[in-house]
C-alpha cells in the first residue's frame, strides 16, 4: 500500500507492507536511525516520536496509520544552523544520557511532557516519563535535564515543525 | 588551572543528541549491502531430547534463502567450557542436535532477504522435542537427579572452599543464621544483541557486534571458528549499554560470521527484546546461607557465607563469580574469623554472566544483611554495630582473612558522612514517632557499608594499551583498548591528554573498539577503564613529552632538562627564555610524533562507600516507596565529576531495582515467565527518588591518576541499603528478614506471619 508521510518537514510517498511499523518505516524506509527499538511490548519508549503533535511510541503505530501525518524525530529537532532544541541542550548540559540508546525517545517524550506541563515538578517529570526506560542514568540527570529545559520556556515543549505538541 | 576534576560536558553528546548514536543495527556500511537477516529458532522447552527439526515449510516461505540446522554445521566443533576446571563434557553445541537445555537454546537459523520474512519463516520450522524434567534452581541441580550433561555425571561445575569447621562459632554469645536469596536478574541493556558479518574475497571477515571488548571477542571468535585472529576484523560500533552482559562474545556472534561464509553473503542479526530476555546472560542468582556470631556488646567474632551459584545451562562467567563473592565476603569488616564456600551448578535456564558488580554485590548483600540480623538479635543500632566492627582507617595495604589486599580506605569516615548527610538521628526520631503513632506509612532506614574490588585481572591482566599521536595540524589521536558504552571515555581520555599536552580537547579524537586500529585491549568491565585505560593515556602523554623533549633539544640546541611543557604553546619551551620553544605539532611535521604504551597497574583497587536508604512502607499493603538514597562512594581521584556522578546514579538505580522490583522467574517446568518488558519489572523513573550524593575521595597509590573504579559501586552499595530499609520499616512488627525483591506481597506476608507468630507466643 502507499503512504504519504511528512517526516521532519519532508513529505514522501512510499510503497509499504500494511503491517510495517512506523518505527521500521522511519529507520529502514526513511533511513532515520536515531529512533531506536528497545522492546517488543510498548514498554521502553526508545522509539518515541511526535506524530501530529502527540508523542507516541512508533513501535505501536503502523506506517499506514501515519498516512498523511506530520512526524518529528530526533533528527528533526536541531535548527538548520545546528542550534540544539532546548531539550537536547539540557540533556547535554545535565549529562542526561550515557549510552544514548534511550535518548532519542526520551528527548521526544520529554518534549511531550513539557508541552503538557511547561513547569513540572520532579515527581511530575518522573510520572510523565514512566513509559520511557533508561538503564544507564538512573533517571536522575534525565529528570534534571527536563527541569532545566523547562526554564527555556514554551519552546521546550514544541518541535520546529511548529506543530502543537500534547503529551 | 587543570581541566581534571571539572564538570566537562561530553564530547560524544552533540552527535548522540542530533543524529543518534550508530549501533550495530544502524550500520549502513557498504560491505553489508545485500545482507541477509538471520532469525534464530529457539527451544520453547527447557529440557528435552530433540527428535526432529522439519524445515521444509520454512524453506518454501517468501524470502527464505536458507534454513540452517545442526546437520549443516559440519566444520565447527562444539564450544568447550570457558574454564579449565569445568568438566570437558559440558560443551555447547552451535545449534542443538540431540538435546535442548533451556528455553532459548538455538535450534535453527532462518536466513531471509527481509527482516519480517525471518519472523514469519521461523514460525514455520517444526521442532519436535521429547520433554525431560527441568532443573530449576540450585537445590534441584545439586541433587543430580536430572543431569543436563549425562556424560559429565553431575550438574556441579565447580566447588570452591571447604565446609565450615564445626567449632567455627564456638564461644560466641550470639549466633544468627539465615538463608538469603540473591535473585536472578536480567541486565537489559536498552540495546539488545546484534551482529553483522561480511567476508572479503581473500578470506578475511569483518564482524560488527555490540560488545564490551572487541579484542577479547575477536580472540574467542578465532578460537571457535578455528581462525587466525588476524583474519578477523572485529568492530564494536556505538554500544547501547552492557552492564556486564556484553562481556565476551556470545556464540551467536561467531555463528553470524559462520553463516555469512556458509551462504556466501553478508548476514546481520538483531534480536528482539523477548529473544534478549531469554538469550542474553542473566546475573546474580545465588542461594546463600549466612551465619554470624559474636558478643552481645556488638563485636562480631565469626562470619560464614555458604552459597550456591546458579550458572544456567551452559557455563559462562557465572561459573567463576563464586570466587569473587568469597574473596569479598567480609567486606569492610575486621571480623577475626571469616569462612566462605561456594558451588557453581548447571540448571536448565539462561546462562549466568556478569551483571554490574558481578560477584561483589552478592558478597555485600550477604554481609550487610547478616550485620543487620546480628544487630536486631542483640538489640543494638545497626550503625553502632557497623562502627564497632569496621576495619579502622588504613593507608597501607590491608589483607583480609580471605586473602584480598585492600589498597586504602576509611570506612568509618564514609559511614559517618553518609549518616550525617542523611540526618540519621532525626530519621530515627521520626521513625519512633510513626511507630508510636501506629502510622500506616512507616519509615525504614537501611544502611550499607561496602568495599569492592575493581580493575581485577579479567584475563587480559591488570593492564591496558594506549596509543597517542600528535599530528602536524595540531590535532591528536588517542587509541584505547577500553570499550566505552556510555561511560564517556572520548571525553575523559581527551581531558587527560589535553591536561598534559595543552592541546584543546576538541582537537583530540579518541578511537576504540576496532581490532585493526587497536589490536590489544582489555575492554570495559570490572570498573577498570579509568584506572587502567585512562592511566595508559596519561602514561602515553608522559612518554610523548619525553620523545618530544629529545627531539626539541636537538632542534633548539638546548639541554633536554632545560625544556618544560608549555601548555599554552602545546609544546616545549626553553626555561627562562621567553619565546623560545617548539610545539608538538611542529615536531610532528618533521617526523611522526607517536607513542604506543601499556600501563600495568599490577594490582586491583578497592573503592568503598556507605549508603543510607530511606523508605516509606505501607504496612497494610506491603508496598515500599524509596524516598531517599544518600550515598558516599569513594573512588579515589575523580577526573570528571559529571561522568562519575552519572555512573553512581545508574548504579544506584540498578541496585534499588534489584532490592525492590526486578527478578527473572521460571515456572517448575523451566518456562520463563518474565520474558518481555511487560512482564519483567524494569525499574522506571517513578519508582526512584533523585539521589543525594556525598563527596569523598581517597586517592589510590596504584596508578598515577589516583583513580579507583566507579562503575559498579552504586549497585553494590544500594541493594542492601534498600533491602535493609524495607525490613527496618517493619521490624517493630516482628519482621526479621524478607528476601529480594522485597515486593508488596512478600512484605505483606512477612508482616502477617510475624503478627501470627507474635500472637501464638502471646498465647
Amino acid at each position: 500500500m502507499q503512504v504519504s508521510i511528512t517526516v521532519n518537514g519532508e513529505q514522501r510517498t512510499d510503497e509499504v507492507e500494511p503491517r510495517l511499523l512506523l518505527a521500521h518505516y522511519l529507520r529502514e524506509v526513511r533511513g532515520l536511525r536515531a529512533t531506536n527499538i528497545g522492546c517488543d511490548s510498548t514498554s521502553c519508549g526508545a522509539c518515541t516520536v511526535i506524530v501530529d503533535g502527540l508523542s507516541v511510541k512508533s513501535c505501536t503505530v503502523l506506517a499506514a496509520q501515519a498516512d498523511g501525518a506530520q512526524v518529528t524525530t530526533l533528527e528533526g529537532l536541531a535548527g538548520a544552523d545546528g542550534e540544539l532544541h532546548p531539550v537536547q541542550a539540557a540533556f547535554r548540559a545535565e549529562h542526561g544520557l550515557q549510552c544514548g540508546f534511550c535518548t532519542p525517545g526520551m528527548v521526544m517524550a520529554a518534549i511531550g511532557v513539557l508541552a503538557d506541563n511547561p513547569d513540572p515538578t520532579d515527581r511530575e517529570v518522573r510520572e510523565g516519563l514512566e513509559g520511557n526506560l533508561c538503564r544507564c542514568t538512573g533517571y536522575h540527570n534525565i529528570v534534571r535535564a527536563v527541569l532545566t529545559a523547562a526554564q527555556a520556556g514554551p519552546a521546550a515543549g514544541q518541535v520546529p515543525q511548529a506543530q502543537e505538541v500534547q503529551a | 588551572m587543570s581541566i581534571l576534576g571539572t564538570r566537562v560536558v561530553r564530547t560524544e553528546d552533540p552527535l548522540f543528541l542530533t543524529r543518534g548514536a550508530v549501533y550495530t543495527d544502524d550500520l549502513t556500511d557498504e560491505r553489508l549491502t545485500g545482507a541477509l537477516h538471520a532469525t534464530f529458532v529457539r527451544s520453547q522447552v527447557a529440557h528435552g531430547r530433540l527428535l526432529s527439526v522439519d524445515t521444509a515449510a520454512a524453506l518454501e516461505a517468501p524470502g527464505v534463502v536458507a534454513v540452517v540446522t545442526a546437520a549443516d554445521v559440519t566444520d565447527l566443533v562444539d564450544i568447550p567450557p570457558p574454564f579449565p576446571f569445568i568438566n570437558a563434557a559440558m560443551t555447547r553445541p552451535w545449534l542443538a542436535s540431540d538435546r535442548v537445555r533451556f528455553v532459548g537454546d538455538p535450534i535453527a537459523v532462518v536466513l531471509t532477504e527481509e527482516r519480517y520474512q525471518g519472523e514469519d519463516a521461523a514460525e514455520m520450522v517444526v521442532v519436535d522435542v521429547d520433554p525431560l524434567p527441568a532443573v530449576v534452581g540450585t537445590a534441584a541441580a545439586a541433587t543430580d537427579e536430572v543431569l543436563l550433561f549425562p556424560e559429565a555425571g553431575t550438574n556441579l561445575l565447580a566447588a570452591f572452599g571447604e565446609p565450615v569447621p564445626e567449632d567455627f562459632f564456638d564461644g560466641c554469645e550470639v549466633v544468627v543464621t539465615q538463608a538469603l536469596v540473591n535473585q536472578r536478574v536480567a541486565p537489559v541493556p536498552l540495546e539488545s544483541r546484534a551482529a553483522a558479518a561480511a567476508w572479503d574475497p581473500d578470506g578475511r571477515v569483518t564482524v560488527w557486534c555490540t560488545n564490551q571488548g572487541a579484542q577479547q571477542a575477536r580472540g574467542q571468535l578465532g578460537d571457535w571458528l578455528e581462525m587466525d585472529p588476524d583474519l578477523i576484523h572485529l568492530i564494536t560500533p556505538d554500544v547501547g549499554g552492557g552492564f556486564g552482559a556484553k562481556i565476551g562474545a556470545d556464540p551467536e556472534y561467531a555463528f553470524i560470521a559462520w553463516l555469512a561464509r556458509h551462504v556466501g553473503r553478508p548476514v546481520r542479526w538483531a534480536e528482539s527484546r523477548s529473544e534478549n530476555m531469554i538469550g542474553m546472560l542473566h546475573g546474580r542468582a545465588q542461594d546463600q546461607v549466612v551465619t554470624i556470631g559474636g558478643r552481645r556488646d556488638g563485636t562480631v567474632e565469626a562470619y560464614s557465607l555458604v552459597f550456591d551459584q546458579d550458572c544456567g545451562a551452559y557455563p559462562r562467567i557465572g561459573a567463576v563469580l563464586p570466587t569473587l563473592t568469597m574473596l569479598m565476603a567480609p567486606g569492610v569488616y575486621a571480623f577475626p574469623k571469616v569462612h566462605a564456600q561456594g558451588r557453581a551448578l548447571a540448571t536448565t535456564t539462561t546462562s549466568i554472566g556478569a551483571y554490574r558488580g558481578a560477584g561483589r554485590p552478592e558478597a555485600t548483600a550477604a554481609v550487610e544483611r547478616a550485620v543487620d540480623l546480628f544487630a536486631a538479635e542483640i538489640g543494638m543500632d545497626p550503625a553502632e554495630v557497623r562502627r564497632k566492627n569496621l576495619v579502622p582507617a588504613f593507608s597501607a595495604p590491608h589483607t583480609t582473612p580471605m586473602g584480598a589486599t585492600y589498597d586504602n580506605g576509611d570506612y568509618t569516615a564514609a559511614l559517618d558522612k553518609a549518616l550525617e548527610a542523611a540526618g540519621y538521628d532525626e530519621l530515627r526520631a521520626e521513625q519512633a514517632r510513626r511507630r508510636e503513632a501506629g502510622d500506616v506509612r512507616q519509615l525504614g532506614i537501611g544502611l550499607s557499608v561496602y568495599v569492592e574490588i575493581t580493575g581485577a585481572d579479567n584475563g587480559a591482566g591488570t593492564k591496558e594499551a594506549a596509543e597517542l599521536e600528535v599530528h602536524a595540524d595540531g590535532t591528536a589521536t588517542v587509541l584505547t583498548g577500553t570499550s566505552p558504552h556510555g561511560q564517556g571515555h572520548a571525553t575523559a581520555w581527551a581531558m587527560i591528554a589535553s591536561d598534559q599536552l595543552g592541546i584543546p580537547m576538541e582537537k583530540i579524537t579518541v578511537l576504540h573498539g576496532d581490532t585493526d586500529l587497536v589490536p590489544q585491549g582489555g575492554g570495559t568491565m570490572g570498573s577498570r577503564s579509568l584506572q587502567q585505560g585512562g592511566a595508559a593515556v596519561h602514561q602515553a602523554a608522559d612518554e610523548l613529552i619525553e620523545e618530544a623533549r629529545r627531539r626539541a633539544a636537538e632542534r633548539l640546541e638546548v639541554d633536554p632538562t632545560d625544556l618544560v611543557v608549555d601548555l599554552g604553546l602545546a609544546g616545549l619551551a626553553v626555561r627562562g627564555t621567553p619565546g623560545a620553544g617548539v610545539s608538538f605539532a611542529e615536531l610532528a611535521a618533521e617526523e611522526r610524533l607517536l607513542v604506543n604504551t601499556v600501563f600495568n597497574a599490577d594490582a586491583p583497587t578497592f573503592p568503598f562507600g556507605a549508603h543510607v536508604a530511606v523508605v516509606e512502607l505501607d504496612v497494610e499493603s506491603g508496598k515500599a516507596q524509596v524516598v531517599r538514597v544518600v550515598t558516599v562512594d569513594d573512588a579515589g581521584t575523580v577526573i570528571n565529576p559529571l561522568i562519575a556522578e552519572g555512573q553512581r546514579h545508574g548504579g544506584i538505580a540498578q541496585g534499588v531495582a534489584q532490592a525492590l522490583l526486578e527478578e527473572v522467574l521460571y515456572d517448575e517446568d523451566g518456562n520463563p515467565t518474565t520474558s518481555t518488558l511487560a512482564d519483567y519489572p524494569f525499574v522506571s523513573a517513578t519508582e526512584l527518588p533523585s539521589f543525594e550524593l556525598v563527596e569523598m575521595a581517597t586517592p589510590t597509590p596504584m596508578n598515577p591518576l589516583g583513580a579507583k573504579g566507579i562503575g559498579e559501586a552504586g549497585t553494590i552499595g544500594s541493594t542492601p541499603a534498600v533491602q535493609n530499609a524495607v525490613i527496618d520499616a517493619a521490624a517493630h512488627l516482628g519482621v526479621r528478614h524478607v528476601d529480594m525483591p522485597v515486593t508488596p506481597m512478600r512484605v505483606w506476608r512477612a508482616i502477617q506471619q510475624a503478627g501470627s507468630h507474635a500472637q501464638q507466643e502471646g498465647n
